[in-house]
């Protein structure tokens, strides 16, 4: 598995795109960096870039990457390889090229302008580890989606689907509920609508640290004395962390049947 | 009037004072002591030292002056230490500690009533109930005194500096900070509150009511439980105030509830969760005010009407307004507005498409407070921008149809 991570990666960093991924996250913070130097303000232009781009990009990756090295992927099930190790190297591959490509992008900047120092090293932190999950993320998702469906074009269009689903319909319908609603006492409900997708997840998670959690108000109040505390912040990151355990072990048992 | 004081004044120093001095080993060892010997004019200078005092009676005109801060400790009996009814008196360079908690008694360390020009200056006040309670008087100065409180509850703690029912006074240069109220006025007329520091109170840092023709100027309001509260008055000057860091869920910089004909210019609005909570106010007139990185920037409830809004800024705010109903009578023109993103071709300095300040978000969240989870989602801004491009929801002529393209003057100190 080891061998088949390692040649993903090399692969990948032939293949231009994480060059272009990193330097467009470089480019990114060190303008923002530049132009206003007030740290928590880049850090939530930073999240809004994040948290809306990375699961696009690493949708768009995942699906690219499996229909276009089908073939040597299919040389490699001749081998005597165990089908599971083949695809997790080249998931874990992915993932993690992706994921080095955000935090270095997005971590140089930050060093070069000596903000270790800072009380924003934390956030910052938990920001990159954010942009970590979301990657490990999507790319399982489009991982699961390229796998269930042969054809190329079907597979993007229901990649990008899943992408959207999770970005923006999501969010509609949550706030269509929320208002229609109103009148009941939804705390609870916001609590798990915002556990059930990634995206709204990470953005709150972030959110909350960055001082924005008194401007909620009543309504953060009640998320803040849940998320705000050591146990939701184990909570929420096992929540992500199930995102990317349940895609893999679709995945797994899809192996285990798919005639390729 | 004042010149009738300065001729008291001079009546005063004419006849021949008396100064007593009191200090733990004098034959004069304890302040109600010399305050009985005292006559109308007389100086009572008190040395270094403790003082377990309180229920001073004062109804004499005398002046009363500590040395070096000689302590006057309360002992956190249910009485004030000075409790005085005397015109023409001043206290000052004490430091006043342990007033004791009462449920049914207003006590303070200083306790004024009925009287009429006094001073009241570089007190410092440490674990008091009140500080400072001031009613049915005239004419008096309470200036560079501390109070500091450690107050937890609003139920059983009392404000810095409490006035009732009083005119023309003048609070100034004063530090408040963890009482319930920092200052609290009720029926105070014509009075000056200038260069205060007000911060961590429970509930306010200063609070208003049924207080009409006041001036508030170059004071600062930080952290406190809910800001300024500003409630029932007429025509009140604000300007040069500084509001910031009042966050959390019920805070505003500033709770405005039905004032009318007030002018607020020059003040300083950052941080807080609302800037301005503007509750049926009319014929307000607001100019140069900055507000900068608020949650919201002005909320409005209730009817306003007739409200100006002139060559503000408003810097990044997460809402700039919060409107409540979709009928505008208030006038908003050559504001800053860090999110117009209109252009200015004839390079005059004001924008030529006009700025919509009011986000349908912003109208989301007021009906429905919980969709505030949803902030800076995508979903978010594509609503935002679409209601930009056609107002359904707000009202479609609340805009600012001279936006400025440059912030005014930065921060005036």
């Amino acid at each position: 598995m080891l061998k088949i991570l390692k040649y993903s990666i090399y692969d990948l960093l032939r293949s231009r795109w994480s060059y272009v991924y990193f330097i467009f996250y470089l480019m990114l913070s060190f303008s923002l960096f530049f132009l206003n130097n007030d740290i928590d303000k880049a850090i939530i232009t930073l999240m809004n870039v994040i948290v809306v781009l990375t699961p696009l990009i690493g949708t768009i990756f995942g699906v690219m990457y499996y229909y276009s090295s089908k073939e040597f992927t299919e040389l490699l099930l001749a081998q005597p390889i165990k089908r599971s190790k083949i695809f997790m190297g080249q998931y874990i591959g992915i993932s993690l090229s992706l994921t080095l490509s955000l935090v270095l992008g997005i971590g140089i900047p930050f060093v070069i302008y000596g903000l270790f120092k800072s009380a924003a090293v934390f956030d910052f932190t938990l920001l990159l580890v954010v942009g970590a999950f979301l990657n490990f993320i999507f790319v399982a998702l489009a991982y699961n989606i390229a796998l269930s469906i042969n054809n190329k074009i079907k597979g993007f269009g229901y990649a990008i689907l899943m992408w959207l689903t999770f970005a923006v319909i999501y969010d509609a319908v949550f706030m269509g509920l929320l208002i229609h609603y109103n009148d009941y006492p939804l705390d609870q409900f916001t609590l798990i609508a915002t556990m059930l997708n990634p995206i709204d997840l990470s953005r709150i998670l972030i959110l909350l640290k960055l001082d924005a959690s008194a401007l909620l108000g009543y309504t953060g109040a009640f998320l803040q004395s849940f998320y705000g505390t050591s146990m939701g912040l184990i909570v929420s990151l096992s929540a992500l962390s199930m995102w990317i355990v349940l895609p893999i072990l679709r995945m797994r048992s899809k192996l285990k049947k798919k005639d390729f | 009037m004042k010149i009738v004081f300065l001729l008291f004044l001079l009546m005063q120093f004419s006849a021949n004072a008396t100064t007593f001095t009191v200090c733990k080993t004098c034959k004069i060892n304890s302040i109600k002591k010399a305050v009985s010997l005292a006559e109308d004019g007389d100086k009572i200078i008190v040395k270094k030292g403790v003082y377990k005092e309180f229920n001073i009676q004062v109804s004499k005109a005398i002046q009363i002056i500590g040395e070096d801060y000689p302590i006057l400790d309360g002992q956190n009996k249910s009485e004030s230490i000075f409790a005085i009814k005397a015109d023409n008196f001043s206290i000052e360079g004490f430091k006043f500690r342990n007033v004791g908690i009462s449920y049914t008694k207003e006590i303070a360390a200083i306790f004024v009533s009925g009287s009429t020009n006094f001073t009241l200056s570089n007190n410092q006040l440490e674990d008091v109930f009140y500080g400072f309670i001031v009613q049915d008087c005239k004419y008096g100065l309470l200036q560079n005194n501390t109070v500091v409180g450690h107050a937890i509850k609003e139920s059983n703690s009392g404000n810095g500096f409490h006035l009732w029912k009083c005119k023309h006074i003048r609070i100034e240069h004063n530090t408040v900070s963890g009482m319930r109220d920092g200052i609290y006025l009720e029926f105070v007329n014509k009075s000056s509150i200038s260069h205060n520091t007000s911060f961590d109170n429970v509930r306010y840092g200063l609070h208003f009511m049924f207080s009409n023709n006041n001036e508030y100027h170059h004071n600062e309001f930080k952290a406190n439980g809910a800001g300024v509260a500003v409630m029932f008055s007429k025509f009140i000057k604000m300007h040069h105030n500084t509001f910031h860091f009042n966050w959390g869920p019920a805070s505003y910089g500033l709770l405005l509830k039905e004032i009318y004909d007030a002018e607020i210019v020059d003040n300083v609005f950052e941080q807080n969760t609302i800037g301005i909570n503007i509750d049926g106010c009319n014929r307000i007139n607001y100019k140069n005010n900055h507000f900068i990185r608020n949650g919201w920037a002005l909320k409005f409830i209730g009817g306003c009407y007739t409200n100006v809004f002139e060559f503000n800024n408003f810097q990044h705010n997460a809402f700039d307004l919060s409107y409540n109903s979709r009928l505008n009578d208030n006038r908003f023109e050559a504001n800053y507005w860090s999110e117009y993103s209109g252009y200015d071709l004839d390079k005059n300095g004001i924008g030529d498409v006009p700025h919509r300040p009011v986000k349908l978000f912003s109208y989301i969240v007021n009906q429905t407070p919980q969709t505030l989870v949803l902030l800076r989602s995508l979903f978010v801004d594509i609503i935002n921008f679409s209601e930009k491009v056609s107002p359904v929801f707000t009202p479609d002529n609340l805009l600012d149809t001279k936006p400025l393209m440059k912030p005014i003057n930065s921060i005036v100190e």
